[in-house]
């Protein structure tokens, strides 16, 4: 079971696994249908199989080699051992990028956890009315494209032209540089970011959350317990698992952010607000230093994995 | 409606009696209700400010005090955004990209995913740690030798180069598994003895049954797609082969922004995604989601 897919949201895992062996157990002894059991799955995966390797073997295999060499796209890939590594970590851009993104990271997934968990509550809440209503506008984030997720609130929050400072201003306040500030301007990105996560992780929540049985609350109502002594004792461990999966992706994709980051401030003021992605890619393409860049993403890349694999411990801890 | 309401259904019916007979909880639901539109609010207004501002004129825009509605309704935004930004190509563009990569995504899910479900060996098991092992290795991770390797195949600058890379997906491969497992094993025993092929089977019994998990994909492939902007921007360089996010963030990256034409442009890039997910939402919400459903 440890191979399975990502779960959480109340599927019955295992009867999938019995039924996979009454194929097997069904099976055997045909020697003539053994063959086409044998090409029939080869020929339906064929297209993933080969576009796995195309794109996910091979260019991590280069990028590995690449990341020892001063590859600069074109021409000789001299190696340079561990240059660029070392070079990295010597690097004050690269850590202000990955201390900005960690931020960032440790901003959106905490309020886009509560907004999304928060949200999919009242849409689960049978005391709540116009939900139907609710659903699309809380849902309709998620067909925005970062890119423009991130205009409607560089609209809003414009130093000389947005609402936000407007109304600001109207109040008596001072306009604030909701641009030329690094940490108000990352405040922005980080404000949009929760606005557009909430949606999907709100799914998952919902479905999460029609999934406890009904008989654990209604228990618990016998018993005289309060809305929030049943949110946490029952509705919090009951959706624990999806819980998990959606801080854990939240994690990964907030570490990779950067259309919305362009289109709110282009990683500015300067480069204040860079990225990591942001980073690599300037490297890797405005610079073309392909073997930096790609020692960067390996460097990425070893940290979601850091990331992923202390997230997965605490969970079985908890669990167990 | 009918559709909207559905899902809560499952639970509502025990709960909904109890709530009406006792005191307090019509002050529960009030609350509730309350902050629920509250949460309306915050959640809708960003939007509703920027598809109202992208119909003032462009003097209006900046101009204190900023109104709601616009002081006249005005297409201008949309018709310069068209003209002037080269909106239809970009549109085109994207929309090639969108329709082939949700195409080829639902194809080779749908029958990597079966195949995971419904057949086994050592190798099949291989094969699913590899694409779940995609996940983990996001193309964000790879970005440079990805781009090389695309670059080797012939396929820069062209939106093939933007689609094939896009295919692959986890999400969508384990969405199929899981559904497929589901479909009971009777069915393709008893379609072996009728002397139904495999690849036939497949075909005309099983991908049928799978109907709602193809919109299910085909509706979050587009989305992905139509929507992605960091690998289109490493792969097109010919403006005539943008993509709408790329050309969007190019209004965003000139020195002095045409707020204007990026109002208009933005509200109709959102256009075609609104659209389709008003008419297949129930396709969206009703998904009982392989959790892994992000890209």
């Amino acid at each position: 079971m440890a191979c399975g897919p990502p779960r959480g949201v109340g599927h019955t895992v295992e009867s999938e696994f019995t039924m996979v062996d009454t194929v097997a157990a069904a099976t055997p002894g045909k020697r003539r249908k053994l063959n086409s059991y044998t090409g029939a799955p080869l020929l339906f995966i064929l297209i993933n199989l080969i576009l796995f390797c195309l794109f996910f073997v091979w260019p991590a295999a280069i990028g590995l080699g690449y990341s020892f060499t001063s590859y600069t796209g074109i021409g000789t890939a001299p190696f340079v051992g561990a240059d660029n590594y070392t070079r990295l970590i010597d690097d004050p851009a690269f850590w202000a990028a990955l201390w900005r993104t960690l931020i960032y990271t440790g901003s959106v997934v905490p309020l886009s956890f509560v907004a999304s968990l928060g949200t999919a509550y009242l849409l689960v809440s049978p005391y709540t009315k116009g939900k139907g209503f609710a659903r699309i506008i809380f849902f309709l984030p998620w067909l925005i494209s970062p890119i423009v997720a991130g205009v409607i609130w560089r609209w809003l929050f414009g130093e000389n032209f947005g609402l936000v400072n407007f109304i600001i201003t109207e109040l008596g306040g001072e306009a604030l540089p909701w641009q030329s500030n690094a940490d108000l301007s990352l405040m922005v990105v980080i404000i949009a970011a929760t606005w557009g996560g909430t949606a999907f992780n709100m799914l998952l929540f919902v479905a999460a959350l029609k999934n406890v049985p009904v008989s654990y609350y209604e228990a618990a109502e016998l018993d005289g317990a309060g809305a929030w002594d049943k949110f946490r004792r029952i509705t919090l461990p009951a959706i624990a698992p999806t819980s998990f999966i959606v801080v854990l992706l939240s994690t990964l994709h907030a570490m990779k952010e950067y259309s919305l980051i362009v289109a709110v401030n282009a990683g500015g003021p300067g480069t204040a607000n860079n990225l990591i992605v942001q980073y690599i890619y300037n490297t890797g393409f405005k610079k073309a230093q392909i073997g930096y860049a790609s020692a960067a993403s390996f460097v990425l890349l070893l940290i979601l994995m850091v990331i992923a694999g202390i997230q997965m411990m605490a969970n079985r801890r908890k669990e167990s | 409606m009918s559709v909207i309401s559905k899902p809560p259904a499952l639970r509502s019916p025990q709960q909904n009696k109890k709530p009406g007979s006792r005191t307090g909880d019509l002050a529960r639901k009030i609350s509730s209700s309350a902050v629920m539109w509250l949460l309306v609010v915050v959640y809708g207004f960003p939007t509703l400010w920027f598809v109202m501002s992208s119909f003032k004129p462009a003097g209006e825009l900046f101009s204190y005090p900023l109104t709601f509605f616009p002081s006249r309704f005005t297409l201008d935004g949309f018709t310069e955004a068209w003209t002037k930004f080269d909106f239809a190509t970009y549109f085109f563009n994207t929309l090639i990209v969108a329709v082939g990569a949700t195409v080829l995504t639902v194809v080779a899910s749908a029958a990597a995913g079966y195949a995971l479900a419904k057949y086994r060996s050592w190798w099949l098991k291989i094969f699913a740690v590899c694409i779940l092992a995609t996940t983990m290795l996001p193309g964000e991770t790879i970005l440079a030798p990805l781009f090389v390797v695309v670059r080797n195949l012939g396929l820069y600058n062209s939106l093939s180069g933007v689609i094939v890379p896009a295919v692959i997906t986890a999400t969508g491969t384990f969405m199929f598994r899981q559904f497929f497992v589901t479909v009971p094993n009777d069915l393709l025993e008893a379609a072996r003895i009728d002397g139904s092929g495999e690849i036939s089977t497949f075909l005309r019994i099983m991908l049928p049954l799978a109907k709602p998990i193809i919109m299910t994909l085909a509706i979050f492939s587009f989305q992905w797609r139509w929507n992605d902007y960091l690998w289109p921007l490493i792969i097109l360089n010919d403006p005539n082969q943008f993509t709408l996010q790329i050309g969007v963030a190019s209004i965003i990256g000139a020195q002095n922004i045409n707020w204007s034409v990026l109002l208009g442009a933005s509200v109709m890039s959102m256009i075609p995604l609104v659209a389709i997910y008003l008419i297949f939402q129930k396709y969206v919400m009703s998904a009982d989601m392989n959790a892994g459903l992000k890209d």
